[in-house]
């Protein structure tokens, strides 16, 4: 298994957009190389033929007809928790920055 | 016993009765839990938010409906506590997080909406570990709840304040959400009841989702008898879950009723009977075994060699769906939203919002969750955890083509002191051992409780595990294990345990009514 990096934790805080602290990433380091290490232990038994399972029970595809139905949320009620919001829409920060 | 105190010892069958029989309003019946509440839930923090106004209106309702001659529910008019990862109309939302305070959803989940609908008085939201990540609720954002029994103690997680709600008597019932143990292992350790349905059981629209395969809503009560009745009310099919099971379901009320071991095979799984469990854990366990042979049941051995991978292959899944669940948390629609000094893009808003409005345990899981699905990683982790998954899942079908039921001790140990374990996340994972199996396999569990463990006198419980769909039979062996051990005990297990009123912080307010 890879040793884990400072570098790769930082890398992995910014897919997943969280500003970890310096401390955070040093301290997560340690702890995400222990974890690791434990949960490994997956590949003894994984072998190539046991096929993989993603869902408990055994389900089809469900699928509804392609109508709104009666209780959808309202413009009003969807907007309800909004941080910020303009009339009918959600503001948001600027998408690119000024380096741009 | 002051009117007030006998009400809120009552299980929620017994207070039904007295509801239908007009021998208590609801009304009168909501206020005790109030005053319950008022009184001790500044030493238990069970609840996150208490909606004394809204729940004293809804129990005026049922109080008008059944004067009115309506036709109501067999629990209309009793009181629920809701736990806080299931969004409700009219009260705050959190999950335990920061980043959702203050949040006040517009829709209830579909298992709210049915309680509702069914005449039940919601109270208010309970405690949990932040997003349901935990096992002692240490890891709420808004501080810990802490175990009736001892309040030094955890009561268990992630759903400690819905268990520590009915074990301190502050509501006779609340919903809880299990995806590793998250309502069984709370159970054991506050000497409750507690249910994980068959995975699609019970509907997940509205419940905040932690890990989408694992998820179950299911009840937390004091009797077995109080769960099977709201689990045939928050049970069946929703066209809002595509992943809700079709199929109607058979009374579980009726199978506690029936309740009999006759001929009944238990299969005790050899890999979690073994010296990792506490002694008066594992004494109480085999008690309870003999205790059921004795009344006819059949207790075989029986092997389940993948469950020792179950806790690694959950702790790649549950990350792995957990990172992507909770990247809904973007600062844009609803929840938290913090601005870098100076302003910043729409990812360095998301990024200090998530930074302020995430607990250490969240950013663990998630940047592990992260790690796990990553291009050159996914196949040896989260490809290989499910694997184990198909290995659980044969397991148990081995198993029960031999047996009816399985048994186990629910966790390896009783309460543990608030702080013993916050530093080690793996020691805290291991709480879940026995509870896992049944999330990766989607299969229904049961916890009730055994006993006292004689070593440290807190409360131990048991296991029984049944395959999907056949929730009955939890009900089944449950409810007959019940009714032998509190003919052995003389009562129920909590009546043994300690008064809080010594904690009360407003006495004078006791039979107020």
């Amino acid at each position: 298994m890879p040793e884990i990096s400072a570098e790769q934790v930082a890398h992995l805080a910014n897919l997943a957009r969280i500003a970890l602290t310096e401390e955070e990433i040093a301290h997560l380091t340690t702890e995400l190389g222990q974890i690791m290490q434990a949960v490994e232990q997956v590949n003894q038994v994984a072998t190539p033929d046991v096929p993989p399972t993603s869902h408990p029970i055994p389900m089809q595809n469900v699928f509804r007809a392609d109508v709104v139905t009666d209780d959808v949320l309202t413009p009003e009620q969807a907007l309800s928790g909004a941080p910020e919001r303009d009339g009918d829409r959600f503001v948001v920060s600027a998408i690119l920055g000024e380096e741009q | 016993m002051s009117h007030s105190d006998d009400l809120i010892r009552l299980s929620a069958a017994e207070l039904a009765g007295r509801l239908g029989r007009g021998e208590v309003s609801s009304v009168e019946a909501t206020q005790a839990h109030l005053d319950r509440i008022a009184a001790v839930d500044g030493a238990v923090h069970a609840f996150l938010h208490v909606n004394a106004e809204g729940a004293l209106r809804a129990a005026a309702e049922v109080d008008r409906a059944r004067a009115a001659g309506e036709s109501l529910g067999e629990l209309a008019g009793v009181p629920i506590a809701i736990k806080d990862v299931l969004v409700t109309e009219g009260m705050p939302s959190t999950s335990g997080s920061k980043i959702l305070e203050g949040w006040i959803p517009p829709y209830d989940a579909t298992p709210v909406r049915k309680v509702r609908e069914a005449g039940l008085v919601p109270l208010g939201k309970t405690n949990m570990d932040e997003f349901a990540m935990g096992s002692s609720t240490e890891h709420s954002a808004y501080g810990p709840t802490h175990n009736p029994w001892d309040l030094d103690r955890i009561p268990g997680g992630s759903g400690g304040g819905s268990a520590a709600s009915v074990a301190a008597f502050e509501a006779p019932l609340a919903l809880g959400s299990d995806t590793g143990g998250s309502i069984r292992q709370p159970a054991h350790v506050t000497g409750t009841v507690g249910v994980k349905p068959t995975y699609g059981a019970v509907s997940r629209y509205g419940s905040i989702a932690l890990a989408s395969s694992l998820d179950q809503i299911g009840p937390v009560t004091r009797t077995v008898l109080d769960a099977a009745l709201l689990q045939d009310v928050i049970a069946g099919h929703d066209p809002h879950d595509s992943t809700s099971i079709a199929e109607p379901w058979p009374s579980m009320a009726e199978a506690v009723r029936r309740a009999d071991v006759q001929g009944l095979r238990i299969g005790v799984v050899k890999e979690l009977d073994t010296d990792g469990f506490q002694t008066g854990v594992r004494q109480r366990f085999h008690e309870s075994l003999e205790l059921l042979e004795r009344n006819g049941a059949e207790i075989v051995e029986v092997e389940a060699p993948n469950f020792e991978h179950a806790i690694a292959a959950y702790y790649l899944i549950l990350p792995a769906e957990a990172s992507s669940n909770l990247a809904k948390f973007d600062s844009v629609r609803f929840g938290l939203r913090v601005t870098p000094q100076g302003g910043g893009t729409v990812e360095q808003v998301m990024a200090a919002s998530r930074e302020a409005g995430f607990g250490p345990e969240v950013k663990r899981r998630i940047i592990l969750g992260t790690y796990a699905l990553s291009a050159g990683y996914y196949d040896a982790y989260y490809g290989s955890a499910q694997k184990v998954r198909t290995l659980v899942q044969r397991d148990f079908d081995q198993a029960f083509a031999k047996v009816d039921v399985l048994a186990t001790p629910t966790a390896p140990t009783t309460a543990f002191k608030l702080g013993e374990k916050l530093d080690d996340p793996l020691a805290m994972y291991l709480n879940d051992i026995a509870t896992i199996p049944a999330n990766l396999a989607g299969v229904p569990g049961i916890s009730l409780p055994a006993g006292l463990a004689p070593e440290d006198g807190l409360p131990v419980g048991i296991q029984f595990l049944a395959p999907a769909r056949q929730d009955a039979r939890l009900y089944n062996v449950g409810g007959a294990l019940e009714r032998l051990l509190e003919a052995e005990w003389g009562g129920p297990l909590l009546a043994k345990a300690p008064d809080l009123s010594t904690h009360e912080l407003t006495a004078t307010e006791e039979g107020a009514l």
